[in-house]
């Protein structure tokens, strides 16, 4: 069964619904899109659901008539969670195939991987991932949360909630970095203190000297931005040795892949995490997404996430910007989208910020009980506050900068 | 005082953790000069296993003690039959072959499973409180069983006739056979027996670690580097290597995190293995098991 | 080891990559013509460890630790520097010298055979992990940061004389073509000489070449910084193709597939490895753009394949067949003669 699906892929999206739809528009010459999103190697726990709610997006809008009258052709590729398919791909999609626009990228890697190529070969790149922010960059559009946003709003609610005394547990690498800045910044702001900082690569497996420091430093609670399938065995651990019950848990990465599925209930309860989107979010228009997604989608998806949603809304806001600039001109839809566009999504309503090319978005504070995530507290309209204080694309378009310590320095970090 | 106990704990349970995924890789490196970079997919469908019949109902301890190490034995003589048997004496090209047979196992284990499990099966065992510091109780059972394991290795090898009739093989094949030994069930048996030790650490870890098709690449580094620093010895090989660096990896771990934890455990098994080429039983311990 | 002996033989291939090189970018897409880089570059990995491992008999699981470090090296020299040129010298020796310390280290160590691919591959494995810690700011060389797990980006080549005039896709290609064709001859030139010919003694029977008076410690050794040299000018290339340099370099996958394109095309050939190289990247990529089965699946089987079967791998099975094919008869076709010997032979 699995077989058939992947050999249909690239057909499905836009196939199934090309059928349906009269002859005159078939004979117009489709809208090509790529999507790269790694469905092998590793990081498919979240490229496998964000490549289905992709083809969703593509197969909802070639049902309604398409977009100009045209269909939209999807085109998938698996870059198999290494770097070098990234670039090959993009370039393969961009080149080659000379699509109008690619939704593409998990890491902060693999985006700045295909940033150039997509920049020197002129084709519009929408990035649908909750990232460390500070891209700059007019021709590509960043539609995750980044950390000011889940952060500001996640650190004084636990502080609120726990105490004052922080433990910082996050990924060793860029994303994992800036969201401790983040977190140790906000701490300080809310008159907390930051008892520890420490860093584990994505690989590390055994937790266990960090949880005996963790139970030294007596902290109020742990903040975690671990991230990936290794980094679930820290709540596992966590839980085995009792310590869930005497010192919570916090985060801003957990819950992404559905990883409170993943670990008991007993192991996950009490835990408090920030995204811009969670599942369990009771609007009409959520629950016609979730319900549409599970039918729609030929394999089990475990928990539609944050980056589910997003390659779902991320498909819808291009097709705003392509419907609103009348052409798929590359310059034209981005002038469209920045105009600014908005799309009423399943997290609520998304806007295009143009100053960043990042969105205006709400931001939810959900507590995990029984694996079953509750949404405690919604703030609505969150601008991108932290790519904001570096990037001001109105000002000078002409850049395609990523800057590396995302307003760090202008918040007065270090 | 506590804090010392605890991290003394910790250690000792990095030290036997990397002796229980190292045993299976060891016997049957040490017996039959094999090198099984499938070792740690091996491991991977013990925790399978485990999940696979747990979720069918079958009683978890069952599933650990017995199943996991049962399948996986059966995987392993399988394998001996259809592969490592075509390729004895070509140290090289078994390596070769079996890591060709990992890749082919997280890919089909893949196919089969998906990316990731959703059952989860926990620490049957709750957490222990030592002095202000609560430990995971099956952490220490951990330790145990692994002391049960090498027990019991060591039993089957030195008191058993089956053992005594294998390391006679292994030393002189020729002898053995003219002595009516078939050989090849030998070679057969033993790789069994391996890759069923492979199953039951991958049982065992599993409710610890979880179970991704991918979660073989963690271990066979590991087990792959501590069994070659401890030399052709298979249970003092194994025990001494994996004290030396699981120690160094404990205490450079909680100095200074995990990182360079690691990278000071590769570190120093490159360090034996440039003073001992033979690994460390190549020149202590010679004559043991 | 038929191809790299017969020097009649040698021409038609040397033509086969003048020929391909200037009809590629006419003929092929300009991406087909820009992942053409990326392909060379690691058939250039496959050479340098199908060198060292098919004439020195030194079995290197780390082969990607050059890799890497030369990609790391351009990267950083390419960014401080602004002038790619001394970033490619840079970068070769940088390659070169490591693989001279670690040498070093194990040969005078009398470190050999799966201790030895236990050694390379831990090495590699520590820089992988060095490498992907280096994400704070902190982690800066001159100007270049490290960026740890998301790597740094890899300025492309530019013309020697004016480093603001950066090579098309096309004069890439070129460059990347001819670093590959000038490595192989200089590969047949370096397996010929009298160096080449005490390496292969050595691989043969270490114990009675020394006797015969070389030492075997520094023929490896030399033979490895050779091989280290250029899998650094590979890492350059793999630079430039993906454009950014990421710690995966170091990985275990890239490591397992150099072993695997040296398997697959022939142990002991030159030209055997280049072509399991281009084979394997064409396949990867094209299982990524169908997703019919699992990459992993097909790897492997291919891997247990080529053991179990053609051990010799492609090269050297296909000019079996082809001499036997000449001589023809099917009285030869019939009797297999034995591949180890062949393999271990030299057919001089």
């Amino acid at each position: 069964m699995k077989l058939s699906r992947r050999s249909l892929l690239r057909a499905s999206a836009a196939g199934a619904a090309t059928l349906a739809a009269p002859a005159i528009v078939r004979a117009a010459n489709p809208i090509k899109m790529a999507a790269i999103l790694d469905q092998s190697g590793g990081l498919e726990l979240l490229g496998r659901p964000m490549l289905e709610a992709t083809k969703l997006a593509v197969s909802e809008i070639n049902a309604a008539g398409g977009l100009l009258d045209r269909q939209i052709e999807l085109i998938a590729y698996d870059p198999q969670t290494t770097i070098q398919f990234y670039t090959q791909f993009a370039t393969q999609a961009a080149a080659g195939d000379r699509v109008d626009v690619v939704h593409a990228g998990i890491t902060s890697a693999s985006r700045e991987a295909i940033r150039p190529v997509l920049n020197r070969f002129q084709t519009l790149y929408f990035y649908n991932t909750l990232y460390e922010g500070g891209v700059c960059d007019y021709n590509n559009f960043c539609t995750g949360s980044t950390p000011a946003q889940t952060v500001e709003k996640l650190v004084p609610y636990a502080m609120n909630k726990w105490g004052k005394k922080v433990y910082i547990i996050a990924a060793d690498y860029n994303y994992g970095h800036i969201t401790a800045d983040w977190v140790q910044k906000y701490v300080r702001d809310n008159g907390g203190e930051n008892v520890a900082v420490e860093f584990f690569p994505l690989d590390v497996t055994n937790f266990g000297p960090t949880i005996k420091k963790i139970q030294t430093e007596k902290p109020d609670f742990v903040m975690s931005a671990l991230v990936g399938a290794a980094h679930i065995s820290f709540y596992r651990q966590y839980g085995a040795a009792g310590v869930n019950k005497e010192i919570p848990l916090a985060s801003t990465t957990f819950t992404l892949g559905g990883e409170h599925k993943l670990v008991s209930a007993e192991e996950g309860n009490g835990m408090i995490v920030s995204f811009a989107y969670f599942e369990e979010i009771d609007t009409p228009a959520n629950r016609k997404f979730v319900s549409d997604l599970r039918a729609f989608s030929s394999e089990d998806i475990n928990y539609i996430s944050e980056t589910t949603a997003r390659s779902y809304e991320g498909v819808h806001l291009w097709a705003e910007g392509v419907r609103k600039a009348g052409t798929t001109d590359r310059m034209a839809v981005i002038e469209a989208l920045r105009s600014p566009v908005s799309f009423d999504g399943p997290s609520g309503t998304v806007t295009i910020e143009p100053k960043t090319n990042h969105l205006v978005q709400n931001v939810a504070i959900a507590e995990l009980r029984d694996q079953v995530l509750h949404v405690l507290e919604t703030f609505e309209a969150q601008p991108p506050s932290d790519t904001l204080l570096v990037c001001d694309l109105d000002a000078n378009p002409n850049q395609s900068t990523f800057y590396f310590e995302n307003g760090l320095k202008a918040a007065g970090i270090e | 005082m506590d804090l010392f106990l605890a991290l003394a704990l910790q250690i000792v349970y990095g030290v036997s953790n990397l002796a229980l995924i190292s045993l299976g890789l060891a016997i049957i490196f040490g017996m039959m000069r094999v090198i099984n970079l499938a070792h740690g997919e091996f491991i991977m469908l013990g925790g399978y296993t485990v999940i696979v019949a747990t979720s069918h109902g079958v009683n978890l301890w069952f599933a650990m003690l017995v199943l996991a190490p049962l399948v996986v034995g059966l995987v392993g003589v399988i394998v001996e039959r259809v592969l490592i048997r075509h390729l004895y004496g070509r140290m090289i090209d078994t390596l070769l072959a079996t890591w060709g047979l990992s890749l082919f196992l997280i890919g089909a284990v893949t196919t089969i499973f998906g990316p990731q499990t959703t059952t989860t099966i926990s620490p049957p065992i709750g957490a222990v409180q030592i002095g202000g510091y609560g430990s995971s109780g099956y952490e220490l059972f951990l330790i145990l069983i692994t002391l049960a394991a090498v027990a019991g290795v060591y039993a089957v090898l030195r008191l058993t006739k089956l053992g005594l009739v294998a390391r006679a093989t292994m030393q002189r094949p020729d002898m053995a056979s003219a002595l009516g030994v078939s050989t090849s069930q030998v070679y057969m048996l033993t790789f069994g027996f391996g890759s069923a030790v492979a199953g039951l650490a991958g049982g065992l870890l599993a409710p610890i670690t979880g179970v991704v098709p991918t979660v073989g690449a963690i271990y066979i580094a590991k087990a792959f580097i501590t069994v070659i620093s401890g030399g052709a010895a298979i249970l003092a090989g194994t025990l001494s290597a994996s004290s030396l660096l699981g120690v160094v990896n404990g205490v450079i771990s909680y100095a200074t995190g995990p990182t360079l934890g690691e990278v000071a455990l590769l570190l120093t098994a490159i360090v034996i293995i440039r003073i001992m080429p033979q690994g460390i039983t190549g020149r202590f311990f010679r004559k043991s098991l | 080891m038929g191809a790299e002996t017969g020097a009649g033989r040698l021409w038609p291939l040397g033509a086969l990559a003048v020929a391909f090189m200037a009809l590629a970018p006419q003929v092929l897409q300009l991406f087909t013509i820009i992942n053409l880089t990326t392909a060379i570059a690691l058939a250039l990995l496959g050479l340098s460890l199908g060198l060292i491992w098919g004439y020195g008999g030194i079995l290197c699981f780390g082969q990607t630790v050059f890799f890497g470090l030369g990609a790391y090296a351009y990267a950083v020299a390419a960014q401080n520097f602004g002038d790619t040129s001394t970033a490619v010298l840079v970068a070769i020796a940088v390659g070169a010298a490591f693989a001279a310390l670690l040498g070093y280290f194990m040969f005078f160590g009398r470190v050999s055979d799966v201790y030895l691919g236990a050694i390379t591959l831990t090495v590699t494995l520590v820089f992988f992990s060095l490498i992907r810690r280096t994400s704070g700011p902190e982690y800066k060389i001159g100007d270049a940061l490290l960026g740890g797990f998301n790597g740094t980006s890899a300025p492309p080549l530019t013309l020697p004389w004016d480093s603001a005039a950066i090579l098309f896709p096309n004069q890439l290609f070129y460059v990347a073509m001819s670093a590959l064709t000038l490595s192989y001859f200089g590969c047949v030139w370096l397996t010929r000489s009298r160096f080449g010919r005490v390496c292969a003694a050595v691989r043969e029977n270490e114990t009675r070449a020394e006797l015969l008076g070389y030492d075997a410690r520094l023929y490896k050794l030399g033979l490895f910084t050779i091989g280290g040299g250029l899998a650094g000018l590979a890492g350059v290339l793999m630079a430039n193709g993906v454009g950014r340099v990421t710690p995966d370099l170091f990985g275990l996958p890239y490591a397992a597939q150099a072993i695997i394109w040296v398997i697959v095309g022939g142990r002991g050939t030159l030209i055997g490895p280049i072509l399991g190289a281009f084979g394997i990247f064409y396949l990867n990529s094209w299982l990524g753009s169908q997703q019919l089965v699992n990459l992993n699946v097909v790897l492997g089987l291919v891997l247990i394949v080529f053991v179990l079967l053609l051990p010799q791998g492609l090269a050297p099975t296909a000019m079996d067949l082809a001499a036997r094919a000449m001589r023809g008869r099917g009285r030869a076709r019939r009797r297999r003669r034995p591949r180890r010997a062949l393999a271990a032979e030299p057919a001089e």
